[in-house]
């Protein structure tokens, strides 16, 4: 289960926090890292984000597969805001610098690779400390942190139980396929678009069936013992709050402020130096 | 001692869907620490009764119910779900589906964690019932990572935690290997022991619920209670065959030699069992009328597989390890082995469903190594052991129709095959039923009916009369056979010692993902080596021929089988 | 406060998120424009919407579509995972007449459904996520709503056929009142 979210567990500062500070932390990070495009702060999230790494004893290697995936999909973007709008950067600083004498639809301007060197900082900023959050939370303990911040037990307990059965019904998924496959049903990979959603539905149908009566059989489970009774409940996994879980959470809402404000100081969510 | 649990009066129940009652006017007290186990035919309302009791009716199905249900005296219609649980601690058949925690300790603190008991106050708790449970050393492990075994001692635990008066077991045994069945029962006995509380067990394999003394068995057919006494006088009846529930095979063996079974005989026990100079006489001289011929083993390969190797994807250890075996064609084998050997691993690598890392399997002749899983399954037809992951289709006739539809049989043909197969599987009343209306035994037999149905050249079948009745079991035993008499090669992964036996002319023996024996089954039965090995079990004929003086156990075992072929399966 | 959501629906809302996983993550099939894929998830959360009502899809599609990002680690685009609780909600409150799981699934549901998830559709693709987009992000409007406009399309039409074809079993698969018995 461990495995799906790539929770590594190790002794560390960063493990040792409770899962509800570490989400507080992540919601307070990345709201900071979405309000703001000021480079300044974008740069000091991002190097603070890479430099937490050795304090999580979490090393490249462990995140590789992860980092690769966002990098792939880091250039698709970059590539398409270039594409569809080569002069979102002129508009958002309301000046004009083609660069390298050319000029035209197309060519390339300061402001532009300004704004898109941003867009990727932003990406810097927020991507190290969520992957730092799913390396370090153990998953066991992230429904009890929601109920922790103020979600309600019922709600927080749906999310432990997504998190308990989805590798259930991911080898349910691959089972079933393979027994439609036995049976005779055809999913091979080039088949054409509607002929391989026909043969998803065929082994959507028997998954989504037999999770329905999955359903009924776990809330039964529950109810047999007792899940609902009171209106609160206690929960084996959750930690008490230490010191360094207030001065992580402390740290993180002053970079919120840093960065609300930032945008004040700015007069928009953009530092501009072509002005 | 004498408080009275649980009390029912002219109870009965009608499912909202269906159109009669599945329970009529039933009357059953069950008091304070005593253990009760109801037996009865698969589809007589056994699972049914259990849900009246723990109050899933009518909180959870809906239907009517008549008459009235007390528990500790008031009204169950009158409590809530709540005030039941408890009173009432339910271990679910699905011992998957009833470990709701990520881990552990988290499932055994469920029922805590709803009460609100504080967290210091939980582990001490969980400790405790890890420790009676011996669990200890798994406390973190996922459900994935549990033996079937283990999941059973937490689902246990689960309701272990909150101090309830009354166990309730639906099936505790089902797909456990023999020596881990003997221990869920030692269990479940300790458990009574320790609380004083009363417990139900409901179960088809009687005779391994009879390794620890029960108070009384209460049988059920059609929806009625027919019989509520001590082991020893229903044992001493014919009602259990009358029912078609399997009475235990000691028993059998000495009403096929003639000796009159009555109550004092204390015929619940092998062990207790008191058997006269006659009687024992009657024992060996049906064993030396009996004995036959062995039949000679078949030659020719059909299926071949050398040094196969299997490691599941994100694990670290080999699965399967160096596995050779060959199968001939027209043979009848059994597969047996302990929880978690890769059995059913085994299998699903010979269909194609998982890649092996090293080895050959062929087939026929033919190198099946570049098969895919559709081209291998119009050889091998294999009925996996979990019935849910099998069914594709909403209705019965569907779903055995579907491999036949998608070979492009004409669809007269398929509605004649199809039909006959429902027949032989005991559906065919049934087959215009959606199949979530069934219970879990007779699902299982919608799957081996789909495979039956495309008689495929060799079938694998995983666990087949898990949870089957004992007519059922003989229904679909008996056709297998005639299938194999016609040529066709049968492979059954079972942990029924019995069925083995009866029905099996050579064993496989898997341990820890190596084959540890490949001999007849009278072989393997009597290497003490093997057997502790493998988790199996001898069953009661061995210890019944040792009573009465016949040393040559296997030989005894195999007239009994003969004896049956030839007198009373016809 | 009390029994807003009964232990059925909190069981589905968690069930529904690891099907909606499970789907989104590994059945993806990708399609021509970059980010977006085919992604039959849809179709199912729609079903669970029409089944257990507005929260359960709302917060289904939340909770399973939080897990999809953060399992890939590239950050929570939480502009499209409130697109897809809304997209659960809407669909929740547009099918609340119909009666799927008493059995009831007609033409006139079907009609209901679809238009149903055309509707969220639309609101949660071309109007939720590339305004959200926008407003958190200062993405370029013409990117973000070809993209929302592609991915509107396509999941109206895997809804269409996926989450038809399970509404439509479920509910044969459900017995009406009385009606098994055993015929000879
Ligand atoms: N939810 C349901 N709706 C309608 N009918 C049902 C339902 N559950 C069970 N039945 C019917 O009630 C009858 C009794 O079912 P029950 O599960 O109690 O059998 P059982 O004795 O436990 O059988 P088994 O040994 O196979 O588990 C069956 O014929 C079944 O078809
Ligand atoms: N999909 C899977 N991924 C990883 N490990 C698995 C998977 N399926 C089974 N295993 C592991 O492989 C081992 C063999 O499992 P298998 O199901 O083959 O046992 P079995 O002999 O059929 O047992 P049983 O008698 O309980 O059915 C077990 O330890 C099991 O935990
Ligand atoms: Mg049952
Ligand atoms: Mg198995």
């Amino acid at each position: 289960m461990n495995n799906l979210f790539n929770y590594i567990e190790r002794k560390s500062p960063i493990h040792e926090l409770t899962g509800a500070t570490k989400l507080v932390c992540l919601f307070l990070w990345s709201f900071a890292a979405m309000t703001t495009y000021d480079t300044r702060l974008l740069v000091v999230l991002a190097v603070l984000g890479i430099a937490l790494f050795p304090v999580g004893r979490i090393r490249l290697k462990d995140v590789s597969f992860m980092l690769w995936f966002t990098l792939v999909f880091l250039v698709l973007n970059t590539v398409l805001v270039y594409v569809f709008s080569p002069h979102h950067g002129t508009e958002i600083y309301g000046t004009c610098t083609y660069l390298f004498g050319l000029s035209g639809h197309f060519a390339p301007t300061a402001e532009q690779f300004f704004f898109q060197l941003n867009y990727i900082l932003k990406y810097f900023a927020t991507i190290p400390f969520v992957l730092l959050f799913v390396c370090t939370t153990n998953p066991s303990e992230f429904a009890a942190s929601l109920n922790k911040i103020g979600v309600s037990y019922s709600v927080s307990y749906s999310v432990a139980l997504a998190l308990r059965y989805i590798p259930d019904i991911q080898k349910q998924y691959h089972e079933i396929s393979q027994a439609s496959q036995a049976r005779g049903v055809e999913l091979s990979k080039k088949a054409s678009l509607i002929s391989r959603l026909k043969s998803a539905s065929a082994i959507l149908v028997p998954l989504i069936l037999s999770s329905m009566s999955r359903i009924e059989i776990i809330s039964n489970a529950m109810e047999l013992r007792c899940f609902g009774k009171n209106k609160k409940r206690t929960w084996y996994m959750a930690q008490k709050f230490k010191v360094l879980d207030y001065v992580s959470m402390i740290v993180c809402a002053l970079l919120l402020v840093a960065s609300l404000v930032l945008t004040h100081i700015n007069g928009s969510r953009f530092f501009n130096p072509f002005k | 001692m004498n408080d009275v649990i649980v009390e029912f009066k002219d109870l009965g129940f009608q499912y909202r869907a269906q159109a009669k009652p599945t329970l009529y006017n039933n009357n059953l007290t069950v008091k304070k620490g005593e253990k009760i186990l109801i037996a009865g035919p698969s589809g007589c309302g056994k699972s049914t009764m259990a849900s009246l009791i723990n109050g899933l009716i009518p909180f959870s199905y809906k239907g009517e119910i008549t008459g009235s249900l007390l528990i500790k005296g008031k009204e169950s219609r009158d409590m809530s779900m709540f005030d039941i649980s408890h009173i009432v601690g339910t271990v679910l058949q699905d011992s998957d589906a009833q470990f709701v925690g990520m881990t552990v300790a988290e499932d055994l603190a469920f029922a805590l964690e709803n009460d609100c008991v504080e967290q210091g106050q939980m582990k001490n708790k969980v400790q405790e019932v890890a420790k009676i449970l011996n669990l200890d050393q798994v406390l973190r492990h996922a459900p994935s990572e549990l033996s079937g075994g283990q999941k059973q001692r937490v689902s246990v635990g689960g309701v272990m935690a909150s101090d309830v008066s009354l166990f309730l077991f639906d099936e505790p045994l089902a797909n456990l290997d023999p020596k881990t069945g003997k221990s869920a029962i030692e269990l479940i006995d300790e458990l009574q022991k320790r609380t004083g509380a009363a417990v139900i067990i409901i179960e088809h394999r009687l005779e391994d619920v009879l390794h620890r003394p029960v108070d009384r068995i209460v049988l059920m057919n059609g929806g009625r209670i027919v019989s509520d006494t001590t082991p020893d006088e229903l044992l001493a009846s014919a009602k259990l065959a009358e029912c078609g529930v399997r009475e235990p095979l000691y028993l059998t063996a000495l009403k096929y030699a003639g000796v009159e079974i009555r109550p004092e005989m204390h015929p619940a026990s092998l062990h207790d069992l008191v058997l006269s100079r006659q009687d024992e006489e009657k024992i060996r001289s049906f064993f030396i009328k009996n004995q036959k011929g062995k039949r000679a083993l078949p030659e020719g390969n059909l299926l071949s597989v050398k040094n196969l190797s299997f490691t599941y994807e994100k694990t670290e250890k080999q699965t399967l390890k160096d596995i050779s075996v060959d199968i001939g064609k027209g043979e009848m084998v059994a597969i047996v082995g302990t929880n978690g050997a890769g059995k059913s691993t085994f299998s699903k690598v010979v269909c194609g469903m998982e890649k092996e890392s090293a080895g050959e399997i062929s087939f026929a002749g033919k190198d099946f190594s570049d098969y895919s899983i559709k081209e291998r399954a119009e050889h091998v037809g294999y009925v996996m052991q979990n019935p849910n992951q099998m069914i594709s289709k909403v209705m019965i006739f569907d779903e055995v129709a579907f491999g036949l539809r998608l070979r492009g049989v004409p669809e007269d043909e398929v509605k004649e095959r199809v039909e006959k197969a429902l027949e032989i599987c005991g559906l065919y009343k049934m087959r215009n039923w959606p199949i979530s209306a069934l219970s879990y035994g007779q699902k299982k037999r919608v799957t081996i009916c789909s495979i039956l149905v495309l008689e495929p050249e060799m079938m694998i079948l995983d666990e087949p009369t898990a949870g089957q009745d004992y007519r059922n079991y003989t229904r679909i035993m008996e056709f297998l056979k005639e299938l194999n008499d016609r040529g066709i090669t049968i492979v059954m992964i079972t942990h029924d010692m019995h069925l083995m036996l009866e029905y099996a002319d050579r064993s496989i023996v898997f341990n820890d993902g190596r084959i540890i024996a490949d001999k007849t089954c009278a072989e393997v039965l009597t290497d003490t080596e093997i057997v502790d090995r493998a988790s199996l079990k001898e069953t009661s004929l061995y210890h019944l021929a040792g009573k009465c003086g016949i040393e040559d156990a296997a030989g005894f075992v195999q007239s009994f089988i003969d004896y049956e072929r030839e007198n009373v399966r016809k | 406060m009390k029994k807003i959501l009964s232990v059925k629906t909190i069981v589905a809302i968690g069930i529904g998120a690891a099907l909606f996983f499970v789907l989104g993550r590994f059945v993806a099939i990708p399609s021509p424009v970059p980010n977006t894929n085919i992604s039959i998830q849809y179709g199912l959360l729609a079903f669970i919407a029409a089944v257990f009502g507005p929260i359960a899809g709302a917060l289904a599609g939340l909770i399973g579509h939080f897990f999809i990002d953060f399992s890939y680690g590239w950050g929570v685009w939480w502009s499209w995972v409130i697109a897809s609780a809304v997209f659960g909600c809407i669909m929740g409150f547009v099918t609340l007449k119909l009666k799927i799981d008493e059995g009831e699934f007609d033409v006139k549901g079907i009609i209901l459904f679809n238009i149903g998830q055309i509707v969220a559709h639309l609101l949660a693709w071309v109007v939720v996520a590339p305004v959200l987009d926008i407003l958190m992000y200062q993405e370029p409007a013409n990117k973000v709503f070809l993209q929302g406009i592609t991915g509107a399309i396509i999941n109206i039409i895997t809804t269409a056929i996926v989450g038809t074809l399970v509404c439509l079993a479920y509910s044969k698969a459900i017995p009406k009142k009385g009606s098994l018995s055993e015929e000879n």
